[in-house]
């Protein structure tokens, strides 16, 4: 097998606009039946892993629950621990905050996963951490971002430590961990799980959370799905494992990112604007206009022009949702846009957001994705479909068997552990050393 | 009064923290649903040994159909956000066979694997579980039923009206709300509180829907049922929504009179009043429970007394526990 071989997750349509809940084809966004539906199908296409987010608070606009989008999801592991009953092989993945947990407890929940999957666990490390979020905690609070990651690779630190505290085969040790953020000592009761050190996952963009992927995850969440951007990211991740005497191979790097398919390349274009037309109903277009100036806008008439005063860079209209980075910047793009092409404001924002990665017939689909791996833009991908439960079942009846044709994806799964899947060493046991 | 009341039956599955725990679990909830016991316990600490307990629920609700599924969470070093979610998933995965039994964590060792607070005193934590199992029911509540509406025409996937912030102010935490997790099938998952222990049970009568208590006798069983009876009403409860179970750890192979005697037992204290059902921990899981089940539970069954097949779907169904209409609901109801 002399081509790059491609990765694939199935990530479990989201609480955000891609989702089409609208569709006549959609389903139940909470039973586990969609849950079991979506695993079992990325099993069938013998996925890496099944990939679930986390939000910790209901999303809220102008002070009131957002109500446009899916609202609702249940706890990831628990979610998981009941797909470990309905798949064999398939890698299963929780997204889980390093702000609002403590690392005992979570390396727990996270071996126990490992064992009742037979090794198919893994750990997506986000650090989200606002005081909107906090008010559901205990711990309440918010950390600015060095304080998060400083937390959160002390966390990731401070679990593989546990994981590692019971030798093979072995014993309950003891541990003790002693650090700025975390003071914890006692005996871990988990014996070693299958992987040993389940997969860590991080989603994080800005440097420091380049670095902390650099220095203790397995794979990367990126949202670089474009074919610069992400060979960009690719060359400046990987850059940086060196220094932690990792080889480019360790960390995998995979973009979260959407397709549709067609009969026909143009078939599949028109049926990508209809999808965008249903993600960008009247009512998500002058609320995407909010998230990006900042303020109340419910006045002005999505089939309008778009409003000529400023972003506001300080707003709290939106909480729980990840910032718009430079509103001034995007907002005079978005503009000069409307203006070249006459576009109103929801012309304006089905142009510009949820544009999807990759859009063809199932030939030109296989193509791209394979060019996007072969040319170091990513290592393999999270794919985000718009609709639940069905929505990967085209792509792996039609895609799956065309990357294999290529080469580029495995006929069958040949190990049994995620990491085995994703080509990543057992890991060396390190409990013992200081 | 008291002979039309229904029998519960309920076992205990924890296997140890063993390589192959998690699948003698599994083939012992299989045994107990072949009998249509109640439920099932699988008991935990915060320290374990072996794995988490209603991860290991979890893994087994698809692999089976009827029976309800009670992990103990331990309420003192987690966060009440994620308990409650964790529980209302429980409860979807296993399409409304979820409960959980309350535990506390006094140990200074048990602190020392959170390293945030020395453990408080026994009394305090009961009075935090209790807080904890008020804001449970408050978020599972914070979704109405039918708060998802999926109205096209408005672009509303939720009518916000029916998602409320509970606000709620404890002695060592708080809560904003809403939960993340749609109003679970059950509505509120089964709350069980081992009342064993005097430190837990003003928080058992507060709060439980199934109170386990130990007892030597008869007599002492109903004066324990009575006791909890008089707290819930204290409370404000109807004492006919909470089942009080006697909880006992049997070695069938010691047991005079064997597992015949013991069907005796059951059926002598439950129709004299003194409990409503039974709780078995056995000593030597595979071996005792299936004379259990082969043997105590056959006898109750050829004396009328227990269900030959399950009639409901739901844990709620087995127990008999209507199914709670969301507080919220009711007070925009009534106002
Ligand atoms: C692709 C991607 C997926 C993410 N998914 C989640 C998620 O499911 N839940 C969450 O709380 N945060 C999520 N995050 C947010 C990150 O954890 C982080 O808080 C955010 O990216 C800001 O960190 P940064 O400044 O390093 O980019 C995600 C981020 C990225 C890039």
């Amino acid at each position: 097998m002399s081509r790059k071989q491609i990765h694939l997750a199935a990530h479990f349509p989201g609480v955000n606009s891609t989702t089409v809940w609208a569709d006549p084809r959609s389903g139940s966004q909470i039973d586990f039946s969609s849950f079991e539906h979506l695993a079992r199908t990325a099993e069938r296409g013998l996925f890496d892993f099944f990939f679930l987010a986390e939000g910790l608070r209901l999303r809220e606009h102008a002070g009131r629950i957002h109500d446009l989008d899916v609202v609702g999801r249940p706890e990831s592991i628990t979610v998981l621990n009941a797909l470990a009953a309905v798949t064999d092989r398939l890698g299963l993945a929780a997204t889980v905050n390093a702000t609002f947990n403590e690392p005992y407890e979570l390396a727990r929940r996270l071996a126990s996963l490992d064992h009742l999957s037979a090794g198919r666990a893994a750990w997506n490390v986000v650090t989200s951490s606002d005081a909107f979020t906090g008010e559901n905690f205990r711990r309440g609070g918010y950390l600015d971002r060095a304080d998060r990651y400083a937390r959160a690779a002390e966390f990731v630190g401070a679990v593989r430590e546990l994981w590692d505290s019971r030798p093979p085969g072995g014993a309950p040790g003891t541990f003790a961990h002693s650090g700025p953020q975390f003071r914890i000592e006692g005996s871990f009761p988990v014996p070693r799980s299958p992987q040993g050190q389940p997969v860590v996952i991080q989603a994080g963009d800005s440097a420091e959370g380049r670095e902390f992927a650099a220095s203790a995850a397995d794979v990367v969440f990126t949202r670089h799905s474009t074919l610069e951007a992400g060979r960009e990211f690719y060359a400046d991740v990987k850059g940086r494992l060196a220094r932690y005497g990792r080889e480019p191979d360790d960390l995998k790097i995979m973009p979260g990112v959407t397709y549709v398919l067609g009969d026909s390349d143009a078939d599949a274009q028109e049926r990508a604007a209809g999808i965008r037309r249903q993600q960008v109903s009247p009512q998500n277009a002058i609320l995407a206009l909010e998230q990006v100036w900042g303020r109340d806008l419910s006045g002005y008439d999505p089939d309008g022009p778009l409003p000529d005063i400023d972003p506001d860079p300080d707003s709290t209209l939106v909480q729980g949702r990840v910032r718009v980075a430079d509103p001034v910047a995007v907002a005079r793009k978005w503009r000069a846009l409307s203006e070249a092409k006459g576009l109103s404001i929801r012309q304006t924002v089905i142009e510009s957001t949820g544009r999807q990665s990759f859009v063809g017939s199932p030939a030109t689909v296989a193509a791209a994705l394979e060019e996007f791996v072969a040319t170091d833009a990513a290592d393999g991908f999270i794919l985000v479909p718009h609709l639940t439960p069905g929505g990967l079942d085209d792509f792996v009846d039609q895609v799956v068997p065309l990357l294999q044709e290529r080469g580029a994806f495995r006929t069958e799964y040949t190990g049994t552990t995620l990491r085995s899947h994703l080509g990543l060493p057992d890991p060396v046991w390190k409990g013992g050393t200081p | 009064m008291t002979s039309h009341r229904p029998l519960h039956l309920a076992a205990e599955v924890a296997s140890g923290a063993g390589p192959d725990a998690a699948r003698r679990t599994l083939a012992l909830a299989r045994t107990a649903e072949a009998a249509a016991l109640d439920f099932l316990t699988h008991d935990d600490t915060f320290a374990g040994p072996g794995l988490d307990a209603l991860a290991v629920l979890a893994r087994i609700a698809p692999e089976t159909r009827s029976v309800g599924l009670v992990p103990t969470v331990t309420t003192t070093h987690t966060e009440p956000f994620h308990v409650q979610a964790a529980v209302a998933t429980l409860d979807w995965v296993s399409r409304g066979r979820a409960g959980w039994r309350i535990a506390v964590s006094p140990s200074g060792a048990e602190a020392r694997l959170v390293g945030r607070r020395p453990a408080p005193p026994t009394a305090e934590l009961w009075q935090e579980a209790g807080e904890v199992a008020e804001v449970s029911r408050k978020l599972w509540d914070s979704w109405e039923d039918d708060a998802e509406i999926r109205d096209v025409a408005t672009g509303r996937f939720v009518d916000r009206r029916k998602l409320h912030h509970v606000d709620f102010q404890g002695a060592t935490f708080s809560v904003k709300g809403p939960s993340i997790v749609p109003r679970p099938p059950q509505g509120n998952p089964v709350t069980v509180v081992d009342a064993t222990r005097p430190a837990a049970r003003d928080t058992a009568a507060h709060h439980a829907d199934v109170a386990l208590i130990s007892a030597a006798s008869a007599e002492e069983a109903a004066a324990l049922r009575a006791e909890l009876h008089r707290g819930a009403r204290a409370h404000g409860r109807d004492p006919g929504q909470l089942r009080v179970l006697l909880s006992s750890t049997v070695d069938l192979d010691a047991y005079e009179g064997g597992a015949g005697a013991l069907a005796e037992l059951i059926a002598g204290w439950h129709g004299g009043g003194a409990v409503d059902g039974f709780h078995l921990v056995p000593a030597a899981g595979e071996r005792d429970l299936e004379r259990f089940t082969s043997e105590t539970v056959a006898r109750l069954r050829e004396r009328g007394l227990f269900r030959t097949d399950y009639e409901g779907t739901t844990l709620r169904d087995h127990l008999g526990l209507a199914r709670p209409v969301s507080q919220y609901a009711k007070a925009v109801a009534s106002a």
